[in-house]
């Protein structure tokens, strides 16, 4: 990604991450580096067992521990009359009945869910105090059996997750229209047909979740850090749902988060206690998660089963596509779980294609498992999975080129409505897959693959022509479709009377380089070097409101509320600087840091207004009000559409099955770029997030006892630096149509795309030995039993 | 992690008098036994530390033989001229353990006698057929493992040294588990004038062995096309989540061949 040459300040420089030197100097300030006098500890007692009734505790043991301050369980929340975790998406079904809604109490009323379901806290003056205090709990189970798969958890028979979700369906939801869908099949030349799974992931973030609580008595407020993705959001749900506290009594403080990935998203049960715990102790309470917890407790991603059927006529047209997919969403519906299967996973199936008609069913189930939630791309990575494997598929039984069914099919119109409900803006998906094409050297494959051949080993190259839509939205659509919150963005500028600013967003960076990038937004927009800006974030005490960060939307809707509060600054500024200049405010113009009068010399720097706006001597006291602070909300018209090809070139060890990734190519329209390096590596951490998924990582469960058997990294295979090869990135641009910026977002796009890219490839390696299908991960054993032709049977 | 003593002994019988007294666990590198003393999986109440122990580290030259000290660690032992021109495979098998925090640890004799069925260590051990030389006697490499996590140590003893003869030509290939990057097979092969060594680690169900149907067929023939088709018994080999016995079978077959032409070249 070669940026032209750039003022240090512009949009489109690769400005050094203004974060980093905090960061590398170990200057960070995470949740668990805050301590405050008199701070305990607390620590969760959770399940050992996948589905159990709790027939006692007996806490008098680990109230006598060193230490223990206070012993909690389900008893204690009932008796404060604790309110369970609300979901944020409420779904309806196929025949509009509201999904099932199981209570999802912060610590188990009677009964426990899934390994890792918190059962009790213990607070101590230390965490190891808390910890062994732990281990003197007495919890009598009465274990029940337990269902840890989707499909299985659908059928007749098993076990019963919750009493008011019959058969352990929480909604079948479907979505387009089936009978035109019905009548594309009718009269299609051929049908291909793919059954796949999407692997079931564990975010692992660097840092482990954690929160402190503090209880203020003298004002009766409260103040939560956390690592969290959202403060606003987690504020909003824990006062108005759970705890019944005044909103405006609490303050929730997302300091430096070491990485979310979605899994900091959600408000938690942890989050919740403390905050309570803090006053009943009268003490701040610090909770953080170790790694064996963060396995159990973090809200998981993926998880899908999926029937697929394409329609295509004789050229390979796509006439129509039919799709029923089980979905996973563990024990409990986690704060936004319910809509990531749907209407964050069904919207994106027409992916770039012009297919017509789209019918998609989703039957979602509860199971003895951590719950399922958004995990980098939620739902899109899903259903871009699905339609590139099953679009490669049909070019290989139309005996198509892989680019050339993709490009016949590509729509090339906008705007364009899909069949399912979004309709993209602009896109330009053909120049994305011919400059990815380039950069792969597509041309130069076949020598490669037959220099591979000499040496005994097979290439194959596989495409992914992805779209995402990022930055969800607008408010008033997404609730008529059963969202419970906003959609829109908050920001603020601060212009202090020398001229340098603070810029407050609703959004929250833990890794995205929002201090950077939104400091670049303001700093050429206000014609001020870089370094007159900072950024502050991640605190309901400073910031109007915020929906936080989450699918790719801090550029696109935070970005513009920022650009909106910039707008009235401007404004303001030509009013100010039309008294100084003794001009009619119509004729100032706003350009380079200067206020202009039109067509002369006279001007006056953006600082000189600021001071006067602060200093109001010489000022329209009469007219406008002194200082220069404005805040903005923005909810977007639209969602974004990022979209781009994804090749991957992989080398296998047929003796073996090994699969090595030789090269990985990806092309990216995120619409305008403001810091190239950051996107470049935004998309370099989602590329590796993808591969991961495709080569390395799965959940597993055992299929009997509900045990998580990758609970540590000894099992469950995390992508590191030697397994990925050096990717070769670039990107197109269509500016989006309707925000101000013309961005899209980029965080997801990497983790969607690669996925399927990499499938492909190996299928398309192996499919000389007849290999048709492969599911993730591709480790060696199946990669080998498949050109065995033996059926998997490792997990 | 629980509370514990700590104890840190300047000399070998120092070591050995503690640890009979204290009923307590030796720690050396401390990569296998603080992970599970943070787990709570091992609760010793004194630990007494190797650290301190100078006779316990270093690499000398015996005759024909290697004598690493049992305080050696992987990254010293990887980085030795001594064993890089003597045997040149254990060289590259140390520096193929773990990463770089865990090489500068993690020591040869806590590897041995923590005795991980997937550690790399005892796969040189049993395939030079190397000597461990303990505070109280010496044991031939066939007589030490005792299956998973087990060895003929007793408990008040430690290891001291383990003794290497350099053979003609060996090698190692570790093929690595994708989640924890030890082995999840890996074979080490070796050549001299008693004969030929083929030792397994990470797949057996009872830890390291020797695969003796390949060491007959490379005895007659040490030659990668020697091994071709010979089909290992999975009787005694692991499945579990990340390969079944067939497939570590497998490749048992496939790295011995591999590892014979590495030898060879
Ligand atoms: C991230 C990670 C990756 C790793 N990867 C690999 C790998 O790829 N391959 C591999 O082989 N290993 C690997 N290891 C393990 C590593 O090699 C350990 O260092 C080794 O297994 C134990 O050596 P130690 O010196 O650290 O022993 P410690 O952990 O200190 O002790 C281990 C055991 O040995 C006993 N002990 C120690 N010294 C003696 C002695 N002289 N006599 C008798 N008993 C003794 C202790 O009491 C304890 O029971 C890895 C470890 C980690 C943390």
């Amino acid at each position: 990604m070669n940026a032209p040459e750039k003022a240090q300040s512009a949009i489109g420089a690769s400005v050094r991450r203004k974060e980093d030197y905090r960061f590398l100097t170990g200057g960070g300030k995470y949740t668990d580096d805050v301590t405050l006098p008199g701070q305990s500890y607390a620590y969760f007692v959770r399940s050992p067992h996948a589905h159990a009734k709790i027939l006692k505790i007996n806490k008098s043991a680990a109230l006598k521990a060193p230490g223990v301050i206070a012993v909690y369980t389900g008893d204690d929340t009932a008796a404060d009359k604790m309110g369970g975790l609300p979901c944020g998406w409420l779904i309806k079904d196929v025949k509009g009945e509201p999904m099932k809604e199981p209570p999802h109490p912060p610590l188990a009323q009677g009964k426990v869910r899934h390994v890792g379901d918190q059962v009790a806290v213990i607070i101590a003056e230390t965490y190891n105090q808390a910890k062994d205090a732990a281990e003197l709990l007495e919890v009598d189970y009465d274990v029940l059996p337990a269902v840890v798969d989707a499909v299985e958890a659908l059928k007749p028979g098993a076990p019963q997750v919750h009493d008011g979700a019959p058969n352990n369906r929480c909604y079948l939801w479907s979505l387009g229209d089936k009978a035109a869908t019905d009548a594309a099949f009718a009269k299609a030349h051929h049908v291909t047909k793919i059954d796949i799974t999407n692997n079931r992931l564990i975010p692992n973030a660097i840092e482990p979740r954690a929160a402190l609580a503090h209880y203020n008595r003298a004002d009766e407020s409260y103040t939560l850090y956390v690592a969290n993705q959202n403060p606003h959001v987690e504020r909003l749900l824990m006062t108005a749902f759970v705890l019944g506290l005044p909103e405006h009594k609490v303050r929730v403080i997302a300091p430096d988060v070491g990485g979310g990935f979605g899994s900091k998203i959600f408000l938690y049960a942890e989050d919740v206690i403390v905050t309570w715990a803090s006053k009943k102790v009268n003490r701040p309470v610090k909770w953080t998660a170790d790694r064996s917890e963060a396995f159990l407790s973090d809200a998981h991603g993926r998880d899908h089963h999926t029937h697929a059927e394409l329609a295509m006529d004789k050229d390979g047209k796509f006439l129509g596509l039919r799709v029923k997919t089980i979905a996973n969403l563990g024990a409990y519906l986690s704060t936004f779980g319910s809509s990531v299967p749907t209407y964050l996973y069904g919207t994106l199936l027409a992916g770039q294609y012009t297919t017509p008609a789209i019918y998609v069913e989703v039957d979602a189930a509860f199971t003895n498992t951590t719950p399922v939630d958004a995990y980098r791309g939620a739902g899109r990575p899903e259903a871009t999975y699905v339609l590139e494997r099953i679009v490669s598929q049909a070019a290989r039984e139309m005996n198509l080129d892989q680019a050339e069914i993709r490009r016949r099919n590509f729509i090339t119109a906008f705007p364009y409505q899909t069949p399912v409900a979004l309709m993209y803006d602009i896109g330009d998906y053909k120049s994305c897959l011919d400059k990815a094409q380039k950069l792969a050297d597509v041309a130069g494959f076949p020598a490669r693959r037959a220099e591979a051949e000499k040496r005994g080993k097979k290439r194959g190259l596989g495409y992914s022509t992805y779209i995402e839509a990022c930055g969800l939205a607008p408010s008033n659509i997404a609730g008529a479709l059963g969202a419970r919150a906003g959609l829109f963005e908050a920001g603020e500028i601060r212009v202090h009377p020398t001229g340098s600013v603070t810029v407050f967003t609703g959004s929250h960076s833990h890794g995205q380089g929002h201090e950077t990038t939104f400091a670049q937004v303001v700093a050429a927009r206000l014609g001020i070097p870089v370094e007159s800006v900072d950024v502050v974030h991640g605190d309901t005490g400073r910031m109007p409101f915020g929906m936080g960060t989450y699918g790719s939307r801090s550029i696109a809707v935070g970005g513009a509320a920022i650009m909106k509060a910039l707008d009235k600054i401007e404004a303001k500024g030509k009013k100010i600087a039309a008294h100084l200049l003794e001009a009619a405010e119509s004729d100032i113009e706003f350009k380079d840091g200067k206020f202009t009068v039109a067509g002369t010399d006279k001007s006056v720097p953006f600082g000189g207004v600021a001071f006067s706006a602060y200093v109001p001597h010489n000022y329209p006291l009469d007219k406008l009000e002194p200082g220069l602070n404005e805040t903005a909300f923005y909810d977007p018209g639209n969602f974004t559409y990022p979209a781009g090809t994804h090749i991957a070139e992989v080398e296998v060890d047929p003796e073996t099955g090994v699969v090595q990734i030789v090269n990985f190519s990806a092309v990216d329209d995120f619409g305008n770029i403001i810091n190239p390096m950051i996107v470049e590596g935004q998309v370099h951490g989602g590329l590796a997030q993808g591969i991961g998924q495709a080569m390395l990582e799965n959940c597993v469960y055992d299929q009997e006892t509900g045990q998580l058997l990758t609970g540590s990294y000894m099992d469950y295979a995390m992508p590191r630096a030697a397994d990925l090869p050096s990717f070769k990135v670039d990107t197109h641009v269509t500016p989006c149509t309707h925000n101000p910026l013309g961005v899209k977002g980029c965080g997801e796009a990497g983790a969607i795309g690669s996925p399927p890219a990499v499938v492909n490839a190996v299928i398309d390696a192996l499919a000389p030995l007849g290999v048709k299908h492969l599911e993730m991960p591709l480790t060696p054993e199946r990669v080998w039993r498949a050109i065995q032709g033996k059926p998997t049977k490792v997990a | 992690m629980y509370a514990f003593e700590f104890h840190r002994p300047k000399s070998v019988s120092e070591a050995a008098a503690l640890l009979a007294k204290s009923k307590g666990k030796l720690i050396a590198g401390g990569q296998s036994l603080v992970g599970a003393m943070k787990l709570r999986l091992a609760s010793p109440e004194n630990l007494v530390d190797l650290g301190g122990v100078a006779e316990l580290r270093g690499i000398k030259r015996e005759g024909n033989a290697i004598v690493i000290g049992a305080g050696t660690r992987h990254a010293e032992v990887a980085a030795s001229k001594d064993v890089q021109s003597s045997i040149p495979a254990l060289a590259a098998l140390a520096g193929g353990i773990g990463d770089r925090q865990v090489r500068n640890m993690g020591t040869i004799g806590g590897s041995l006698a923590n005795n991980d069925p997937a550690a790399d260590y005892p796969a040189a051990v049993l395939g030079l057929g190397a000597t461990i030389r303990t505070n109280k006697r010496t044991i031939a490499a066939d007589d030490f493992f005792k299956g998973m996590y087990e060895t003929a140590l007793a408990p008040d003893e430690l290891i001291t040294a383990v003794s290497f003869p350099a053979p003609k030509k060996a090698a190692y290939i570790k093929f690595r588990n994708p989640a924890s990057r030890f082995a999840l097979v890996g074979v080490f092969v070796s050549q001299d004038a008693s004969g030929v060594r083929v030792a397994v680690t990470g797949a057996g169900s009872a830890g390291v062995f020797r695969a003796t149907a390949l060491e007959q067929a490379l005895a007659k023939n040490f030659s990668p096309d020697a091994v071709k088709g010979i089909k290992v018994d999975t009787a005694k080999l692991n499945t579990d989540l990340h390969a079944t016995a067939e497939y570590r079978a497998h490749l048992i077959t496939v790295l011995a061949g591999r590892a014979v032409a590495k030898a060879s070249s």
